[in-house]
């Protein structure tokens, strides 16, 4: 702070409070509907305080699911985001490190002509090729399979880029001293690469993981068994419509499993999340 | 930028490279090129027969009130976010780089929405505002508002936007404190000390200063409210009421997925992958080299 105005300060805080207030709130009012029956949700106005119902709501939904729309047990939903994101978010590392090794520490023809490929992907998110990717997958029989739902995604240039800028910082005497001593490539990678890359690593994981368990459109199109839902897709297909039909204290209990595991890896991993989220975009 | 010592090996960078090429070749180029490829074909209603029409697609596209509409929907939809988005971070931002106290707790809380799914956010947003049981509807009723989205265009549009902005707060936040938190303290005693109040520095010293990073929120942001809100859109108005709502990703998916209007969504997808590579040309032809004044 360069001067003293207590004034501002007051009013910085104000601020600063009725921001955290403003983002907080929708999560406050799901959290409390998804303690209540579903009675006090549709008596108009829901109470404001949580509700006696909270076990029971969510025992219900990670057992037996919902008793419209889906019906699968969110337990399975929360199985199959998990696998999803943690298949990404490793899968992407792993492709786009060794990707990167190869660009950075070997000269070889069409060297500049893979890496114009893998930077063109950023140009091709899955949105403007709907339908022809669905029609490969489904080609290759992987719809309503783990490997649908994964493989497609985890090609990255947002990682190779990154993999590859860490790589250029990395002190020339390092891969010298390697070679001197008698060490092939394979060996560099693993024993001086990789345990320099930790943290770039720990930051991407974070982020990929994320992405990974937010995924909508992609599962959206490739599964129709209720078993192969991910956690944000069960709550979409849990909406029937209107507001009367649906079981707002179920949904809302699955909202608040399907939006936790990565609100608490944002906030647990705050110094990797926030470097892996910098570094990424530059 | 290349390495002084490198490694000499016949096969191993192909080998270590051929898992990213054959996962982008097999579900990013192969689809790319078949949805430029059905984009000048025209598929009759069993999709048995396959007859090439050439610019007919695309004719029909901008002859189509609906696509125009879906147009100017989306361009109303990410100024609105990406404006309102980035003012209420910078302001955020700009309060919690003065705070000493309580720093990390607000910015903590600040960023969390950041892992809200899109579609997740959208349900949240939706049930707040739902017609007949939304809590916020039934306190607007006080004010004499009547909220109904599901019928109400404006109202739906309103929705979806606050919904995409509250998730992407946390984002720009983040980068706008960085932002901050680089710009030289020096530079802003000498403008105090010259007289210059804290409104007056903001905007002559600070806020120019920050225009790199307001520039690529501002990229960032129209990408996001361009294919990143798909799912808050899927989960509360579906594109409507009328179309209200119909970005044009949502528009590929409908006509796509559940119109099955092969020709028309591929001509679709190549509009929007023009506007993805005019987009990103931009934002590495500029972003790198930094607006500043």
């Amino acid at each position: 702070m360069v001067e003293n105005r207590p004034l501002l300060t007051v009013f910085s805080h104000v601020v600063l409070l009725a921001g955290v207030a403003a983002v907080a709130f929708p999560l406050y009012v799901t959290f409390v509907a998804s303690s209540l029956p579903l009675e006090q949700i549709m008596s108009v106005p829901m109470p404001l305080v949580p509700g006696d119902q909270l076990l029971v709501n969510y025992n219900q939904v990670l057992t037996a699911g919902g008793t419209t729309g889906s019906k699968a047990p969110v337990s399975t939903m929360l199985f199959n985001s998990t696998v999803m994101a943690l298949a990404i978010a490793i899968g992407k590392i792993a492709i786009s490190i060794i990707a990167s090794f190869a660009i950075v520490y070997f000269r070889f023809p069409l060297r500049n002509f893979f890496f114009w490929m893998i930077f063109v992907t950023l140009m091709l998110p899955v949105e403007v090729r709907i339908i022809p990717t669905f029609k490969v997958v489904s080609d290759l029989g992987m719809l309503n399979t783990y490997a649908g739902l994964t493989v497609p995604l985890i090609a990255s240039a947002t990682a190779t880029f990154l993999f590859r800028q860490f790589f250029l910082t990395v002190p020339d005497e390092l891969a010298e001293a390697a070679r001197v001593d008698g060490a092939g490539p394979l060996r560099f990678f693993k024993d001086v690469l990789l345990p320099l890359s930790r943290t770039s690593i720990a930051a991407l994981f974070v982020i990929q993981f994320i992405y990974g368990w937010n995924q909508y459109l992609w599962p959206l199109l490739i599964t129709s068994e209720e078993s192969m839902y991910t956690a944000v897709i069960g709550i979409s297909r849990m909406l029937v419509g209107g507001d009367a039909a649906n079981e707002w204290h179920l949904i809302m209990a699955t909202a608040i499993l399907a939006l936790l595991p990565p609100a608490l890896v944002v906030v647990l991993m705050q110094k990797w999340f926030v470097k892996g989220l910098v570094e990424t975009e530059k | 930028m290349d390495k002084r010592v490198v490694f000499r090996s016949a096969w191993l960078p192909y080998a270590l490279l051929a898992p990213q090429i054959a996962i982008t070749i097999v579900f990013f180029f192969w689809p790319a090129a078949q949805a430029v490829w059905f984009a000048f074909q025209l598929q009759d209603a069993f999709g048995l027969h396959t007859q090439f029409v050439g610019l007919q697609n695309f004719a029909a596209l901008f002859a189509d009130e609906h696509y125009l509409g879906s147009f100017r929907t989306t361009a109303v939809f990410s100024i609105a976010v990406a404006f309102s988005g980035i003012a209420i971070s910078l302001l955020l931002a700009s309060m919690a780089d003065r705070v000493l106290r309580g720093a990390l707790a607000y910015k903590t809380l600040l960023i969390w929405p950041y892992a809200v799914a899109p579609a997740v956010a959208g349900v949240l947003w939706g049930f707040m505002f739902a017609p007949s049981i939304g809590i916020v509807t039934y306190v607007l009723k006080g004010f004499g508002i009547d909220w109904n989205w599901i019928i109400q265009g404006d109202q739906a549009m309103l929705l979806v936007v606050m919904a995409s902005v509250w998730k992407q707060i946390s984002y720009n936040f983040l980068f706008f404190l960085a932002g901050l938190q680089s710009i030289p303290r020096s530079l802003i005693e000498a403008a105090a000390i010259d007289g210059a109040s804290p409104l007056r520095r903001f905007w002559t010293v600070v806020f120019p200063l920050l225009s790199p990073t307001t520039f690529f929120l501002l990229v960032v942001n129209i990408v996001y409210a361009f294919f990143d809100t798909f799912g808050v859109i899927d989960a509360t108005t579906q594109g409507g009421p009328a179309q209200a709502t119909q970005i044009l990703v949502y528009k590929v998916y409908y006509d796509g997925v559940k119109a099955a209007d092969l020709g028309s969504s591929s001509a679709q997808s190549v509009i929007l992958m023009f506007i993805v590579i005019t987009l990103t040309v931009i934002q590495f032809r500029y972003v790198e080299r930094k607006v500043q004044y």
